[in-house]
């Protein structure tokens, strides 16, 4: 399958080249015209709204290089996006969101769902978002908004969630991760091994959680489940009484003097824990990456109650037919066809299409990010800098460890609204 | 030539070509009046469009319902009991909505004062003390050399400066002065509102300024002829002639202030709830409904303010 892919992109490449000479690679820059066809080239433009995760560059680069589809990003966080959904769904073209967002945007009407008999890779797609196993047949925690729950629709049109697979995906998988606490073991100087240390008062003034609710809660729960205060039936979709119950231990931490400040983005996160405002919070992977790049040690921590698992994929805007629609397919096709799983590999996440990421890495890399070996030579990230040196040992091991240890997914509750308010109160306590 | 003529042509002389007879003036009779309305014409039709029309549907929608993902048109005062859900239950304790309205107008209140403070005397200082026109100029200019970078950046530059391993603390700690680093320095209502009348003094300098420069030196003179200490000529003559001034450069603070969301989260950690905060995670969470009430309440509260202001002073009489 990826064989066939690229060849079309070189030939595709050749054709412009040899037959328009500079003027085809200015197609893709969009300067100069003057040949019919390069001309229609130029046209394939998609509008790209996401979050940062996906988006890169050096994807769309790549892309633009072996497709003739040039992306316009349009980037915005999670909270924004699904703004943007609900309010401007002609604003964009192709969307990349969150798996837990669908419940909102399903309904709304205002996204298309794909065909995955047009998905050349789909049959390859991980069966952590199919079966919600690993590849290596470890069940996969099911809490809160799993991706299997709300993977297909009944119908083209439908508004409802089929519980089981049709032709029509809500989102086509592309990246995804587990995420855990991140910790400073410089300043730490003792093993971290549960949720729970999260509250523990010797990190008094020094913890942070992040302040998106949605996310937060589902942090605080695994806090609440690991100090064995209460075992929620789903952590992702909880009771009134358990709102109350969580919102109760996090504000009495807080009141505590518990916490250092909350995060909302990435940034926020790399600067508390770099400058040592922090030495425990909730963290996302690459903002790990980018505190230990800075060369200030950083653990994203692996604990024995598991990770909180988030995922992303593609659809389009209901305003999407025709050509474009076509083109969308095609750029779909082309990010599952191993470039961009590969660069989402290497900064850690991971691609949705793992055979065809896996053609696009040298096997040492393979080996260090997927199989969690001792690094054979420099980790380098996509931009060429240093990650790791030779031996070192991804945090949380192998692929199989790291989504088998999945404990719940980032979710919507059916009680989204009053915890919503909850939170809010807790953040004024 | 009838009434409106003349002042036509009082106002414009050049609107009426040969004005000299009647019939050449006849096709530019325009009611003074409709000139008037010409005149104010473009402002209101921007004030309109971009301000009243735009605050007439927050409050229309401020009354709608909503669920998850849409606003269904409907009336119902949800986005208004949602927002003081429990309040009378939890008396005499303060509910968190009416906790953060107090913590937002205490924060606007601190501000305020303290900037009130800082740029008065400020703008004494160039008005009074600065006597060349041009340093007046040159270091007004320099006031607004801050505003050369955003908001944004200035508000940040204070982290590394107040944090935990900042410079304040490890110059205090090498120092010999203090053996712990000083919490309360970063994301606390201090920092807050030192970010905050770091950013926003400037709002006061100006409008003083300008009031200040606009006194007649001769009535401090005859102050001082009339044995009038510095105090008393402060209190009686400045302060009452620099009030229009202090009016505006208020208003301008409160109202930025209140409704300031980044800052105070920035600053504060996010650990401290603002009333422009509410909006922003109604917002989020897709609860326009619930957002427009809150901010329709917010505009009620700042409105109250600047009428208490605006009944100190007759901002209209004085300009």
């Amino acid at each position: 399958m990826t064989e066939t892919t690229r060849t079309k992109g070189v030939s595709r490449r050749t054709l412009l080249k040899g037959t328009a000479g500079l003027a085809g690679l200015a197609a893709g820059s969009g300067a100069i015209t003057g040949f019919p066809y390069v001309k229609s080239a130029d046209a394939k433009v998609l509008r790209y709204l996401g979050t940062a995760v996906n988006e890169g560059d050096d994807i769309s680069k790549q892309c633009l290089k072996d497709t003739g589809i040039k992306i316009e990003y349009i980037t915005a966080t999670t909270d924004d996006v699904t703004k943007r959904v609900m309010t401007q769904p002609n604003s964009f073209d192709v969307l990349d969101t969150e798996y837990f967002s669908l419940k909102k945007l399903v309904p709304s009407g205002n996204i298309l769902a794909l065909d995955a008999k047009k998905i050349k890779e789909f049959d390859n797609i991980t069966p952590v978002f199919t079966k919600g196993e690993t590849p290596g047949g470890k069940k996969i925690g099911g809490q809160g908004t799993a991706p299997w729950k709300v993977l297909y629709l009944e119908g083209k049109d439908s508004k409802k969630f089929a519980t089981s697979a049709t032709e029509f995906v809500t989102l086509i998988p592309t990246v995804y991760n587990a995420d855990t606490l991140g910790i400073r073991p410089d300043l730490i100087k003792r093993p971290i091994s549960t949720w729970a240390e999260l509250l523990n008062p010797e990190f008094k003034g020094k913890a942070s959680i992040l302040n998106i609710p949605s996310i937060g809660i589902m942090d605080a729960a695994m806090v609440v489940e690991a100090t064995g205060k209460y075992k929620y039936a789903d952590k992702g979709n909880m009771t009134k009484e358990e709102i109350d119950l969580t919102m109760k231990v996090m504000t009495e931490a807080k009141k505590a003097g518990q916490f250092r400040a909350f995060w909302k983005d990435f940034n926020e996160s790399v600067n508390l824990m770099a400058s040592g405002e922090t030495v425990i919070q909730s963290m996302w992977s690459p903002a790990v990456t980018k505190v230990r790049s800075m060369g200030i040690p950083c653990t994203f921590q692996p604990l024995k109650e598991g990770y909180r698992s988030w995922a992303s994929g593609f659809c389009v805007s209901k305003g999407v037919s025709g050509a474009k629609l076509e083109w969308a397919y095609e750029f779909v096709n082309w990010f599952l066809s191993g470039y961009a799983g590969a660069y989402l590999n290497r900064q850690g996440y991971y691609s949705a299409v793992l055979p065809t990421a896996k053609a696009h890495m040298e096997p040492y890399e393979w080996a260090y990010w997927m199989e969690g070996k001792p690094a054979e030579k420099d980790i380098k990230a996509p931009d060429g800098s240093l990650l790791e040196k030779a031996g070192a040992v991804r945090d949380g091991g192998s692929y199989e460890d790291r989504m088998g240890g999945v404990a719940c997914w980032n979710a919507v509750m059916d009680e989204n609204d009053y915890m919503v308010r909850k939170w809010n109160e807790f953040i004024a306590a | 030539m009838d009434m409106s003529e003349e002042v036509l042509q009082q106002a414009s002389p050049g609107l009426i070509p040969g004005s000299g007879t009647a019939r050449a003036a006849k096709p530019t009779r325009l009611s003074p009046s409709f000139i008037s309305w010409l005149q104010a014409g473009p402002m209101m039709l921007v004030f309109l469009a971009f301000f009243l029309i735009p605050l007439v549907f927050v409050v229309i929608v401020s009354f709608w319902d909503y669920n998850e993902y849409q606003l269904l048109p409907a009336l119902s005062g949800r986005g208004y009991t949602d927002t003081f859900e429990g309040c009378i239950a939890q008396l005499p304790d303060l509910c968190t909505i009416a906790k953060t309205y107090l913590k937002t107008l205490k924060l606007c209140f601190l501000v305020w004062a303290i900037t009130l403070f800082i740029g008065f005397w400020v703008a004494y200082f160039l008005a009074f003390h600065v006597k060349s026109k041009t340093w007046q100029m040159g270091l007004s200019l320099l006031c607004t050399i801050p505003f050369w970078t955003s908001n944004v950046i200035r508000m940040i530059a204070w982290i590394p400066l107040l944090g935990r391993n900042g410079l304040v603390n490890s110059g205090l700690t090498k120092a010999g002065l203090i053996n712990h680093p000083i919490e309360w320095l970063l994301f606390s209502e201090f920092s807050v509102v030192l970010a905050l009348v770091h950013l926003f003094t400037f709002f006061m300098v100006v409008p003083i300024f300008n009031s200040m420069v606009r006194i007649d030196k001769s009535l401090i003179e005859a102050a001082y002829d009339a044995g009038a200490t510095g105090f008393q000529t402060l209190v009686n003559v400045i302060i009452p002639l620099a009030k229009p001034g202090i009016v505006i450069g208020s208003i301008f603070v409160i109202t930025i202030v209140m409704g300031d969301f980044i800052t105070i989260g920035v600053m504060g950690g996010q650990q401290i709830a603002a009333a422009g905060k509410i909006i922003e995670t109604r917002v989020n969470a897709l609860q326009f409904p619930a957002a427009a009430a809150n901010a329709v309440i917010l505009l009620a509260i700042t409105f109250l303010i600047i009428t208490m202001m605006s009944r100190i002073v007759d901002i209209k009489k004085e300009l």
